[in-house]
């Protein structure tokens, strides 16, 4: 980092993950915009195939940001997943429960006579 | 000085706090584990986001159909364009951001000065044009009617397109419905505002024009909203008990009133987040124009500013895919 880097720069470096990042934003714009029948009807576990390769592209997005933007990976590889690590398992954790629980109550409105207020 | 920038493994032993196994600043790690935290924060909120959409799955509304605004361009559906325009004002600002902190490790100072006035300005166009994001979802284009279960009811004219309260409805020029202010009212009572027109105007509107139906909140299999048949139309409309223009934390003429209020929220915080990035970014700014970087003979201070900036660029990425895309 500031000690390595002091002489040369890492603007190459930057430019290219800019290009990447537009690149990929115009890919989901132009996804969420065209909407492919082939992949907005059909389902894998519940969600359908363009929602799928959009929080994919989110990921990558997310990964170009903190890996080169905010320099993790010229960090200790100790502290890069002491950040990264946990954000991913509690995210994920999270996620996982809470949805399912979400699910479940959509199956209570629909199995059962309430219909709005649970 | 030493409490702002450390560099304590030159100056101390290693017992006595001179050692720095994760070879990095105090303020840096500090940094990295608040936006550790805020992380959590805002994941909390889109998550509970998503627990709610998954909740009324079959009627949540379509954002595709909620924002469709471009500068400009009135009445011109445009979904997806102005937010895409917003992500790309975003990322470049974090690349200018990049820029200075790159410019900083070589101790440039006026390169450093630049690229911060550069990113300072993006944010505030990013600022801006969330600002006029939330003028129009306020605003509202079409107007929809609530039933006295709570659902939005919103009208289609012939080609099945949605069309205004203000297409069909009949006005009343005797019509007594003022807004019940507290000044007008007997006692500490104040009645809701007063909609552009009544629900007995809308009602009449609809009778006078047959090709009006009305589309529901619940989504088909094809996603899109159900459009109901004139006399099902007819029948639904009895049940209409309010106008609904717009948006507020209550209703919103939308969809799901949970809706407006997740937007509201997580917007609204990200949105925070970018203006106090905003104020760090211009404190940071003049202090780089008044050399004290240049003295300390370390610009890790714009590091650490950088690091909040690209956090909040990177929220909004999730933001933007979550609220915007899926």
């Amino acid at each position: 980092m500031a000690a390595e880097g002091a002489h040369h720069s890492n603007t190459k470096r930057i430019w290219t993950v800019f290009v990447i990042m537009s690149l990929v934003t115009l890919v989901e714009v132009v996804l969420g915009i065209i909407k492919p029948a082939s992949l907005h009807h059909v389902h894998i576990f519940g969600l359908s195939l363009l929602n799928y390769i959009f929080i994919i592209l989110t990921i990558v997005k997310a990964y170009y940001i903190m890996w080169a933007f905010m320099h993790l990976e010229q960090e200790k590889s100790a502290f890069r997943w002491s950040v990264a690590g946990i954000l991913t398992f509690l995210c994920v954790y999270l996620i996982a429960l809470v949805l399912t629980e979400g699910n479940y109550i959509y199956e209570v409105f629909h199995n059962s006579q309430y219909k709005w207020i649970f | 000085m030493g409490a702002t920038v450390t560099t304590a493994a030159t100056k101390e032993t290693t017992w006595g706090g001179g050692n720095e196994p994760l070879k990095v600043s105090y303020g840096k790690m500090m940094m990295w584990y608040f936006i550790l935290s805020d992380s959590l924060t805002f994941c909390g909120f889109l998550v509970g986001y998503g627990f709610t959409r998954y909740k009324f799955m079959d009627t949540w509304p379509i954002a595709d159909e909620v924002f469709n605004h471009f500068p400009f361009l009135h009445g011109v559906d445009a979904p997806m364009y102005y937010v895409a325009l917003m992500t790309f004002i975003l990322i470049f600002s974090s690349v200018t951001m990049v820029l200075a902190v790159d410019a900083g490790h070589q101790m440039k100072k006026n390169k450093v000065a630049v690229y911060m006035f550069m990113t300072i300005i993006g944010g505030l166009v990013f600022l801006g044009s969330q600002a006029w994001e939330w003028k129009n979802f306020i605003s509202g284009t079409y107007g929809a009617v609530e039933t006295r279960g709570g659902s939005i009811l919103q009208f289609v004219g012939e080609d099945g397109k949605q069309i205004a309260l203000a297409d069909f409805a009949k006005v009343d020029p005797n019509r007594d419905e003022a807004t019940l202010t507290r000044a007008k009212g007997t006692w500490f009572v104040k009645g809701a505002e007063a909609t552009t027109y009544s629900i007995a105007e809308v009602k009449a509107g609809f009778e006078a024009n047959p090709n009006v139906r009305i589309r529901t909140q619940l989504t088909t299999d094809t996603k899109h909203k159900e459009i109901l048949t004139r006399e099902e139309s007819v029948k639904r409309l009895e049940d209409a008990v309010l106008v609904v223009e717009g948006a507020n934390l209550i209703r919103n003429e939308y969809g799901h009133k949970t809706f407006a209020d997740f937007f509201f929220f997580i917007t609204g915080f990200h949105g925070f987040h970018v203006f106090t990035g905003i104020l760090i970014n211009v404190v940071i700014f003049f202090n780089v124009l008044l050399g004290t970087y240049q003295r300390r003979g370390t610009y890790e201070m714009v590091e650490k500013g950088g690091l909040y900036w690209h956090f909040v660029d990177l929220v909004w990425v999730f933001v933007f895919t979550f609220f915007y895309l899926v």
